[in-house]
């Protein structure tokens, strides 16, 4: 696949910051049982005047300058999310309205879960090579607050709202490693407009853990075999964060924990905008300043995988 | 799988006190093991011994003589 290089980062949280204290005011639950069950503690909910739709758009802009270019340069956008405001039109088009994007491009959302991210780097790549282009625009983003079922304490408490981009530069020098793949079920659900009630996450957190702790190391394992490296040739791991005790897990099985980031006691899951979330974070905290390699891998409801190597080339801070 | 290798299983998986390990120790107060500790301790055993004990079924185990005695009446 063609290569990409990300060269822009870019983030949107909302305004209101949930504490597992907080939520212990309207749910069963603790701050103990949360945190060392998940890791989690702390998370971000949309108010008044802040949605999928406005944290898409944020996260955008930011990535967009962070790369140093106007929004006329970009020549694909593709947006992950499972909670847009339409289901028609796409976040991704809206998007495209607000920031001024160019007409004559491919403009898209796609629905891969907490995979999606990583789906859509790889959608993008195959876009910029049949379609022609420069520089593309992915973006994840959430309002999962928006679905939850505050009566399911095993669940509600895992999620928040954010949203994540980045700008990528076709890149000849270097072929996309990714791996991606589902495995068809409803062990993760969220009812679509075919049923009266409103829309909430449903999950099978063991099943769901399972597969996790199993698709994770294999899939990694796929992409490092497909760039031809080892994990000693890798500067980072960001798996996508769902619960900090998959990662560890799954860190302890690979070796080299030092090199799996988290960053989910921030910010609960965030499905498909945890990833560029992660990479943002550690972009400001100086971990991502050079010429980076980044094992990436997302993976969620579907239930859907994708592992990637990500090629970076931030620049400093500004 | 004999009770060593079990006890084992358990002492790399929970990360545990090799002497709590007796066959009537509880897996959630005298391990300390929650929910996905059941399943990362189930993962463990089907990986060494090849029996795989549905997570409902683990669900209901109590004890370390509980996990020992299904794994006997089910061994290969």
């Amino acid at each position: 696949m063609t290569g990409l290089k990300m060269i822009g980062i870019g983030r949107a949280l909302p305004g209101r910051c949930v504490t597992n204290d907080d939520l212990s005011k309207i749910v069963e639950t603790s701050d103990a049982w949360i945190s060392e069950r998940t890791g989690i503690r702390r998370r971000y909910y949309c108010g008044e005047g802040e949605s999928t739709n406005t944290l898409i758009v944020s996260a955008a802009r930011q990535a967009v300058a962070n790369a140093g270019l106007t929004p006329e340069d970009i020549d694909c956008v593709i947006v992950a999310t499972v909670s847009s405001d339409y289901a028609s039109p796409s976040v991704a088009c809206l998007l495209q309205a607000e920031l001024g994007i160019r007409e004559n491009i491919p403009v898209m959302d796609i629905n891969a879960a907490c995979a999606g991210f990583l789906y859509g780097t790889a959608t993008a790549s195959g876009m910029l090579q049949v379609y022609g282009g420069r520089y593309a625009l992915v973006v994840g983003g959430e309002q999962l607050s928006r679905l939850m079922d505050m009566n399911d304490r095993s669940t509600c408490v895992l999620f928040g709202d954010a949203a994540g981009a980045a700008v990528y530069e076709r890149d000849e020098t270097a072929d996309l490693c990714v791996d991606l793949g589902s495995r068809g079920n409803l062990e993760i659900e969220i009812q679509g407009c075919a049923r009266p009630e409103p829309s909430v996450i449903k999950m099978n957190g063991n099943a769901v853990f399972r597969f996790a702790v199993g698709v994770i190391p294999s899939s990694l394992n796929r992409v490092m075999a497909k760039a031809g490296l080892t994990m000693d040739q890798i500067d980072w791991v960001v798996c996508h964060q769902a619960n900090a005790r998959i990662i560890d897990h799954c860190a302890k099985k690979l070796g080299a924990p030092e090199k799996f980031y988290k960053n989910i006691d921030r910010y609960g899951n965030t499905s498909a905008a945890s990833i560029p979330l992660a990479l943002y974070d550690m972009w400001q905290e100086g971990l991502l300043q050079h010429e980076e390699k980044v094992l990436a891998v997302g993976f969620g409801g579907g239930l859907t995988w994708a592992g990637a190597l990500l090629n970076l080339s931030l620049g400093a801070v500004k | 799988m004999d009770f060593e290798t079990l006890k084992q299983v358990i002492v790399d998986t929970l990360s545990c006190d090799e002497d709590k390990v007796t066959m009537e120790a509880t897996l959630a107060e005298d391990l300390g093991a929650d929910s996905l500790d059941a399943v990362e301790l189930n993962m463990a055993i089907e990986e060494s011994c090849g029996v795989a004990i549905p997570d409902e079924e683990l669900g209901n185990m109590k004890t370390v003589g509980d996990i020992f005695n299904y794994l006997q009446a089910h061994a290969e």
